[in-house]
């Protein structure tokens, strides 16, 4: 009887599971939107595919209050500096989603003002290909950095 | 009044004749010496041309046919009546290719002109304010011109190494990740 109510009551894991299970479930994104990938994001966001039902990206427009940035499209170099600022201004833990191919790679844009690849700048934990990606490839990027998440060793502070 | 009736009465009031017209698909254009460029547009305006619809330049060193000079600006007006259209162009040579600027007739050219000289370097004495409207200070060079190396980067923060991929797939697949 007595191990019975053990059971029911109490569950045993480690610090770094549970910590990576609080924090995949809310992550909280700062959407840094250039360009006509925002359209994507906004439709995945929105309730047809609501990523917010996976407990993550609800969106934050202030860095020091997320740890998620999403980079939605083209990256200049103009606008670079101000990337890499929002990007310091996030507090630990933090990650990075690429979202779309200029984010990625820079895309089709190879000259003077496009950054090629936003790891130019700041390092990337996801990329999401396509021009622009489908919802599905959001919500599967998305998925994919909550299992690295829970993967990843939990500095606690 | 036909386009090229307009253009006739317009190269005789400058004093020019047999000016010749470019195609420029739907619209012709007139084009006339850089010297008479601001009197072209200052004359047009006197008819009633009110408005700078848009104003852009070319350049043409890498151009299959031969062009009287490297560089173009093209400018269209429209009377606002009967929506009727205009076009000016005029060649500018390499060396410091320069047009009177119009911000005194139409307010409208002053970012155009702005956007000109950014990325074409073509300067227009008059203007008020030129300086670069799309590329940052300190940027070297005009972009669009075609001597300007495709892929030539000026960053304002110093760019990271490339990601070494092969290594983190590697380093993935030793932490049993199944590769990245």
């Amino acid at each position: 009887m007595k191990d019975q109510i053990l059971d029911d009551a109490v569950l045993t894991t480690q610090l770094d599971k549970v910590v990576a299970w609080g924090r995949k479930y809310s992550l909280f994104n700062y959407p840094f939107v250039t360009a006509c990938c925002g359209m994507e994001f906004m439709a995945s966001s929105a309730s047809h595919y609501d990523t917010d039902r996976f407990g993550a990206v609800f969106p934050r427009f202030s860095p020091r209050q997320s740890d998620l940035l999403m980079v939605v499209g083209t990256i200049n170099h103009k606008m670079a500096p101000a990337l890499k600022r929002v990007y310091d201004q996030m507090c630990e833990p933090k990650w990075v989603v690429a979202f779309g191919v200029c984010a990625t790679s820079g895309g089709f844009y190879q000259n003077y003002a496009t950054v090629p690849g936003i790891d130019t700048i700041i390092p990337v934990d996801m990329y999401i290909p396509g021009c622009p990606p489908r919802p599905e490839t959001i919500i599967d990027a998305l998925v994919k950095l909550q299992a690295r998440i829970q993967g990843q060793r939990q500095s606690l502070v | 009044m036909s386009e090229s009736a307009l253009y006739q009465k317009l190269a005789s009031s400058l004093g020019l004749e047999g000016l010749p017209e470019e195609s420029l698909g739907t619209v012709s254009a007139l084009v006339v010496p850089a010297a008479s460029w601001h009197a072209a547009a200052l004359w047009l305006k006197q008819q009633g041309f009110s408005m700078l619809i848009e104003l852009g330049a070319a350049d043409y060193s890498k151009h299959p046919l031969p062009h009287p000079g490297r560089y173009a600006v093209a400018a269209h007006f429209m009377a606002l009546p009967g929506f009727e259209r205009a076009c000016l162009k005029a060649y500018v040579p390499a060396e410091s290719p320069a047009l009177q600027s119009l911000c005194g007739l139409y307010a409208a050219a002053n970012w155009y002109e702005r956007e000109a000289w950014d990325m074409f370097g073509i300067d227009f004495p008059g203007h008020p304010e030129l300086k670069r409207i799309l590329m940052y200070e300190g940027f070297e060079g005009h972009p669009l011109r075609k001597d300007y190396p495709l892929g030539r980067m000026q960053p304002l923060i110093p760019m990271r190494e490339a990601v070494d991929y092969e290594a983190v797939r590697q380093a993935a697949r030793r932490a049993g990740q199944g590769g990245a």
